[in-house]
């Protein structure tokens, strides 16, 4: 390589970016690496992982998660089907509310719009330890809801000690109590398939209400921000073709935030299957281990179990899981180019025309 | 080619700058009980607590020439395996009787305790409780049992005396049914192993068999304890502390809603909220297969492997001394672990006399490595109690707690 003017610019470079490098490697990479290696190994916790006294099992402590018959199976199988629901609701309906909340506060005629904006924000801002307190007072048997439920005449649960599927209660409406036969065998990770379809459990309803009510502020302001990147010769534009507000939402502003839309919901995928803060507070997955999740199981199982190897493996297989949901959420929401689909129709056209000038029948 | 190398140089430092971060270096010497800094890490009920210890360790550091640095934990078990990660676990520690199967088995405690000049003081259940594999590894710090805490205004108000304290099961249903009204539960207790492993106990029943190797959980006897309790729930006169809108039955018994509780002597803890709420130990009720209590203790733990365990052997035998142990019960109300300072103690504390005496015959809850999840698992299907299978449950706990026991065995 000749040395120009340009002569040294990359190890320079490398050089520049040397901080950075040895910062992330240092508190990202090498810690990622090394709960990797512990996954696969039998570390109990005492001294470093990379000492002598700590083997290499193998897929082990992962077999033990998603193979063997067992507590730690069953477990997980639980607190995944937990999770799930969880993410299951609080995504769609806290993506909604939060596109809802950022139309409104962006139409002009609003008055008021900065104390809305500012009001919809403020939970995102307060700390989910200090809000999820509030919320247990608020949920609590005789707390605010249940005398709000009360005035009604609905006699509601005690929400936070309540392990029943809200699915299951449902169906208890129609008189089916137990699994019917083809439910009551064994599904994937140990529990049931009718334990699957239990749906979340009273005390996880309550959970999902406070994830919804604390992060949809935030989601607001980056549909705001996504909003306000719209131009109003677009608007106007609709307008003039006379389109109503419902057209205009559905077929003008709801495409074109599409990019917003998929950054929420990848950061609302991430986040929700991360459900930790709200667990560690309201009692470690009590009532019946249905508020059980991954993250709070692997803390549990590492921390309190000592089984440092079998709480990484689980912080890795959910590492996957998210990984392999926002590939499908990438999938989902790609841009679908209408040319393909024409190009398609076009060259089957032009295929019949070429057999049909062979003098073959079709 | 150059950049590779240059990537790779600086991998290699930072994989080496996070080595050294991993491992440390202490600079006390071994076997020397004087000129050491001892760091202790304590799982403290508050200050009272806190400021007791640290007394009693500047005591100790003043006569021996150390420092002693006592450090309350939020989350004991937490920084406990952090510190052992890490490795720089405290000096020492309190050890629960809960974790203590798990941190033995894992070879993180120093085995000290068989070789303490007081070893035979101990209680031989609190002995028992902290024996890893036939050996006595720490020193028991304290202990409380479970006891039948009685609301006395209500006692008097239905019209019951010193005499009607409930003997047996059949009394307990009688005092308890005569004690529910329509706003007042008889009995509350929580939910849980720590409180049905009771019942099942006073049936009779156990979880592991004598020899250690089989667990016997679905048996008559400890079915006769959960059937007791459905029992109880059925008639209408035990009603869970969640049913009667309470955190704990403390709180239960503290504000009125239940007469009587199964609780420990840190039932005391409910004066700060409920200063006018008066009650009084006894016993519990004999079962059928006889009297029988929980036993819950912490010890002294020393890590394996320190520099520091002779002067911290020291300490222990300071703190667990008599004369130091009726300090702390001075202090902040714990029940000495030697059976001369708790005898000394009951005269002293009459109202907590019960607790003292029911240590005679109390048993201590399973704890071999492992069985934590277990009992959490078990402690999560007892939801069903109530109108369920209690068989199925002891089944499922059979099951689950033999694969753990084999498991803990196999180590």
């Amino acid at each position: 390589m000749a040395k120009g003017i340009r002569g040294g610019e990359a190890s320079r470079g490398w050089l520049f970016i040397s901080p950075a490098l040895i910062i992330i490697g240092l508190f990202l990479v090498l810690p990622i690496l090394l709960a990797l290696w512990v996954s696969f190994s039998d570390w109990n916790g005492l001294g470093s992982p990379l000492s002598g006294n700590t083997s290499f099992v193998g897929t082990k402590n992962y077999e033990k998660l998603l193979v063997d018959p067992g507590l730690s199976q069953r477990d997980f199988g639980t607190s995944i089907r937990n999770n799930f629901y969880y993410v299951i609701l609080v995504v769609p309906l806290q993506t909604a509310l939060a596109l809802f909340l950022a139309v409104q506060v962006n139409r002009r005629i609003l008055k008021a719009r900065g104390f809305f904006r500012t009001a919809f924000y403020f939970p995102s801002v307060t700390s989910s330890i200090a809000i999820t307190g509030i919320f247990i007072f608020l949920f609590s048997a005789s707390g605010a809801i249940n005398a709000l439920l009360g005035w009604l005449g609905i006699n509601g649960p005690n929400w936070l000690a309540d392990p029943s599927g809200v699915i299951h209660n449902f169906l208890k409406l129609f008189g089916v109590n137990s699994a019917p036969a083809p439910l009551a065998a064994a599904g994937p990770l140990g529990i049931s398939w009718w334990e699957w379809l239990a749906g979340p459990s009273v005390a996880m309803c309550m959970l999902i209400t406070l994830a919804i009510f604390t992060t949809s502020g935030t989601f607001m302001l980056i549909f705001l921000a996504g909003l306000q990147s719209i131009g109003s010769e677009i608007d106007e534009a609709a307008l003039m073709d006379g389109t109503g507000p419902f057209r205009k939402f559905f077929s003008i502003t709801l495409p074109m935030l599409k990019p917003t839309l998929f950054t929420v919901i990848t950061l609302g995928l991430i986040g929700t299957w991360q459900l930790f803060d709200q667990i560690y507070l309201t009692g470690g997955g009590a009532p019946g281990k249905t508020l059980l999740t991954p993250a709070y199981l692997s803390y549990q199982t590492s921390f309190k179990g000592l089984n440092w190897g079998e709480g990484a493996a689980m912080a890795f297989l959910l590492f996957l899981l998210i990984v392999a949901l926002t590939l499908l959420q990438r999938y989902v929401l790609r841009d679908r180019r209408k040319g393909d689909r024409l190009d398609k129709t076009m060259r089957r056209e032009i295929a019949t025309q070429a057999e049909l000038a062979k003098g073959k029948s079709i | 080619m150059n950049t590779k190398k240059l990537g790779a140089g600086l991998a290699a430092v930072a994989l080496v700058a996070g080595l050294a971060a991993c491992s440390s270096g202490g600079t006390t010497t071994p076997g020397v009980t004087t000129g050491q800094k001892l760091t202790m890490l304590i799982g403290s009920s508050g200050d009272a607590e806190t400021n007791a210890v640290q007394a009693a360790a500047n005591a100790w550091a003043k006569t021996s020439g150390n420092t002693v640095e006592v450090v309350a934990a939020s989350d004991l078990t937490q920084q406990l395996s952090q510190g052992f990660a890490g490795g720089t676990p405290p000096d020492i520690f309190y050890m629960g009787w809960d974790q203590f199967g798990t941190y033995a088995q894992n070879k993180y405690l120093d085995a000290y305790a068989k070789d303490l000049p007081n070893a035979g003081d101990f209680y031989p259940s609190l002995k028992d409780t902290f024996t890893y594999k036939g050996t006595f590894t720490c020193a028991p710090k304290d202990f409380s049992t479970l006891g039948l805490i009685i609301n006395t205004d209500m006692w008097k108000a239905a019209g019951l005396t010193d005499a009607d304290y409930p003997k047996d099961w059949a009394g307990l249903e009688s005092v308890a049914k005569k004690l529910t009204t329509d706003k007042v539960a008889g009995l509350s207790f929580g939910l849980e192993y720590a409180r049905v492993g009771v019942f099942m106990s006073q049936a009779g029943g156990s979880l592991v068999s004598s020899d250690g190797k089989t667990v016997t959980a679905d048996t008559p006897e400890n079915l006769a304890g959960l059937k007791e309790i459905q029992k109880l729930h059925d008639d209408g006169v035990l009603k869970f502390p969640s049913e009667i809108n309470s955190g704990w039955s403390g709180e239960a018994l503290g504000k009125g809603a239940a007469a009587m509780v199964i609780e420990g002597p840190w039932i005391k803890g409910i004066k700060g909220d409920f200063p006018d709420t008066h009650y009084q130990a006894v016993e519990l009720p004999a079962g059928p297969g006889g009297k029988s209590t929980f036993t819950f203790t912490n010890c002294w733990g020393i890590p394996a492997g320190s520099k520091t365990t002779a002067a911290a052997v020291d300490l222990v035998k300071f703190l667990t001394s008599d004369e130091q142990q009726l300090k702390f019960a001075d202090a902040f109300g714990v029940i000495p672990s030697t059976e001369s300072a708790a005898k000394q103690y009951a005269t002293k504390f009459p109202e907590n006399a019960s607790f003292v005496k029911s240590n005679d015959y109390a048993v201590s809850p399973v704890n071999f490595a492992g069985s934590a999840t277990v009992i959490s698992d078990f402690n999560s299907q007892l939801a069903n109690l109530i109108g369920g299978d209690a068989k199925a449950i002891l089944a499922s706990l059979q099951t689950t707690l033999q694969a753990a026991l084999d498991q803990a065995n196999s180590k």
